[in-house]
């Protein structure tokens, strides 16, 4: 899968934002490839930069407080770092759209949806605005709206949360986009909606040929659509693996650890769920070598004094950023 | 509308709660002389009971009442109609003075733990509040209690005069829980206490939750949107929509059989941690109706697959298809 060339080259992002405390380094050191019609999982915990880093491919992040210090987004040959603002906004809703957590937020309440859709399509598409009404038509159905032609004229107050989800999809593809970003994208839903959402982000991949990025923290969610993950941890990715290999032999005891204790429908009742003891580190005051060291069991003095960095398996599948791997046990 | 109080099993271990044909209507207001114009049906005819030390898991979708539902039992929302009884009493009747001291025994824990503890008192202030309303010890047994109440809950002493803008999430949720605990009540709602959250802490407070229900013989109502979760910490399990509860099991019965067509939905909808298993999901379509106008019949019925003609018209009864010390209750006509 490795032999095409890479939609997608994030290489040594680093990321920081100013607050009164002190500059927080959000995003460090983060690289990672997407390859076309592929799927990738950024997971983590809340504060593992996984957002951010989503947000910094489109060139969203609010500056100030936040800067990209260094580093490349390589996008079909351009660095998207060092783009013009016009130049970005090309790209934006273009080549690369984005759908965020919370679909009320991300529409304005005072336009139809078909209004917002419009602008869009005649933006970057240059359609005349009865053919931008059509082909918002075409792409609500597209989504699974019901009587999108009647829909098309209502506020987005109106629709449910899951219809509204829908409508930013809609308006994601509505320019053909080689690579969908979508942010906890099922987090604000029920899961019933959550299980119609999640199938038609992967049948829309399918017809519409695009890559996408998942950003969430939930693994189950992971481990239906993508195939691959990369997990992120206090602004590093800690492992990066095809999701079979993830979730059968996760390499670094942080993976090992989200997947023993996420509470899942299990057969039998468990006494006691299992648990990763303490907490994330204060991006404030991280400690000096693996971050993860003070909640890990393998930790030896090495973690504490050296951070560890990503390191790819020889066939190239996979990476994990480990002095003690949980594969180093069985070879 | 049939009463369902005869199908109550006998129970031998009394219940802390019975709850009998709860409702709670919102009046929607509107028009010059702001008169009634609907009634969103927030809960609409519920009765389960809770046995000491047990704990009812409450689960559904946003919006289908189960929150209203926790309130209503405290009365923190005035229920509309329907019996509560805590240890045989029923509290409907209570003036504010017989409540204010019944509610010693029953507390709540809320989802937010941002918002429901208040950014301008210390741990120890916001701790020793119930007892202080209450007054009961004096100033040195109160603050004995504190130490005593961290300590349960996991927390160093040390951090007794701190504020909560220093705690992350877990943390905050172990303080209002410690607040929860500070008058030993007999039953505790909690209201999806873990939801917010992130899944590394989760585990630890639903292990603290289990914890205290074994040492201190805690009832709990315990409201989830998330099955895994409702999974780990119930005895019994409810699964609520539109305001009524469609199906109630043991935890093993309901997710080991499940027979409501939309307990059913709901478990194949969780997505599962594993990418090797391929299964057939039933894919709901449509949205939950509005409680304004609830469907007629059935109200899961426009969205149900196995929906026949009767479920239209007729409201289904709810049915014990276990047995009778085991007992299952559904509310469908396929049953």
């Amino acid at each position: 899968m490795n032999s095409a060339t890479p939609l997608l080259q994030v290489s040594d992002l680093v990321i920081e934002f100013s607050t009164e405390n002190g500059v927080v380094r959000a995003v460090d050191g983060v690289s990672f490839d997407v390859f076309p019609n592929e799927t990738v999982g950024i997971v983590g915990e809340s504060g593992c930069g996984k957002t951010v880093t989503g947000l910094s491919l489109l060139r969203l992040i609010p500056s100030p407080p936040g800067r990209i210090v260094s580093g490349q987004i390589n996008f079909l040959g351009r660095d998207l770092v060092t783009l013009s603002d016009a130049e970005i906004r090309d790209i934006r809703g273009h080549d690369i759209s984005m759908i965020f957590q919370e679909p009320m937020t991300a529409l304005n309440p005072v336009f139809t949806i078909g209004n917002q859709m419009i602008d869009v399509l005649k933006r970057h598409r240059g359609l005349k605005r009865q053919q931008a009404r059509a082909a918002a038509i075409e792409l609500l159905d597209k989504v699974g709206i019901p009587a999108p032609a009647d829909r098309v004229d209502e506020y987005p107050h109106q629709l449910s949360g899951g219809m509204r989800q829908r409508v930013m999809i809609a308006m994601a593809l509505s320019c053909d986009p080689k690579l969908l970003i979508a942010d906890e994208p099922t987090t604000a839903l029920d899961v019933t909606t959550q299980a119609q959402v999640l199938e038609q982000i992967n049948r829309l991949q399918q017809e519409f040929h695009m890559a996408v990025i998942l950003i969430t923290h939930d693994l189950g969610v992971v481990a239906e659509t993508c195939q691959r993950a990369i997990v992120m941890y206090c602004g590093r990715v800690v492992e990066n693996a095809p999701i079979e290999q993830l979730f059968a032999a996760p390499q670094h005891p942080y993976t090992g650890g989200l997947l023993h204790a996420i509470p899942k429908i299990r057969d039998e009742k468990l006494a006691e769920l299992p648990i990763i003891p303490g907490r994330v580190p204060d991006l404030l005051h991280l400690p000096a070598g693996c971050r993860f060291a003070d909640r890990c069991s393998r930790a030896e003095q090495k973690c504490r004094q050296t951070a560890p960095s990503l390191t790819w398996s020889r066939d190239g599948h996979s990476a994990v950023s480990c002095h003690y791997p949980l594969s180093i046990d069985n070879g | 509308m049939a009463d369902t109080t005869q199908m109550q099993p006998a129970v031998v271990d009394s219940p802390v709660l019975e709850v009998f044909e709860l409702k709670k209507y919102f009046p929607v207001r509107g028009g010059i002389f702001n008169r009634v114009l609907n009634q969103v049906r927030a809960v609409d005819g519920v009765s389960f009971s809770i046995k000491k030390g047990h704990t009812l898991g409450l689960v559904g979708e946003s919006g289908c009442g189960k929150s209203t539902l926790g309130r209503a039992i405290l009365r923190l929302h005035e229920p509309s109609s329907g019996k509560i009884l805590v240890n045989g009493r029923n509290i409907m009747g209570f003036t504010r003075d017989q409540m204010f001291s019944e509610r010693r025994r029953m507390q709540i824990i809320f989802q937010d733990p941002f918002a429901s503890l208040s950014p301008r008192r210390t741990v120890a202030q916001t701790i020793r509040e119930p007892l202080d309303v209450h007054r009961l010890g004096s100033k040195a047994e109160r603050e004995r209690r504190v130490t005593e109440l961290l300590d349960v809950v996991g927390m160093s002493p040390q951090v007794r005069d701190r504020y909560p803008h220093e705690f992350s999430g877990g943390q905050r949720q172990r303080i209002g829980i410690a607040r929860a605990l500070a008058l030993q009540p007999e039953f505790i709602v909690a209201d999806e206490p873990v939801s917010a959250l992130d899944v590394s802490v989760q585990s630890q407070v639903l292990n603290l939750i289990a914890q205290l229900k074994r040492d201190h013989g805690i009832s709990f109502l315990f409201i989830s949107h998330d099955l895994a979760v409702i999974q780990h910490v119930s005895d019994e399990i409810g699964v609520m929509y539109l305001g009524q509860l469609v199906e109630q099991a043991s935890v093993r019965d309901l997710y080991a059989r499940p027979k409501h067509p939309y307990t059913r939905a709901l478990l194949s909808a969780v997505p599962v941690p594993d990418p090797t298993r391929s299964y057939k999901r039933i894919v709901l379509g449509g949205d939950v109706p509005s409680p304004m106008n609830p469907p007629s019949g059935c109200p899961f019925h426009p969205r149900c697959p196995d929906a026949k003609s009767i479920c239209s018209t007729t409201v289904p009864a709810k049915r014990n298809v276990g047995t009778d010390t085991q007992p299952h209750e559904v509310s469908c006509h396929l049953y």
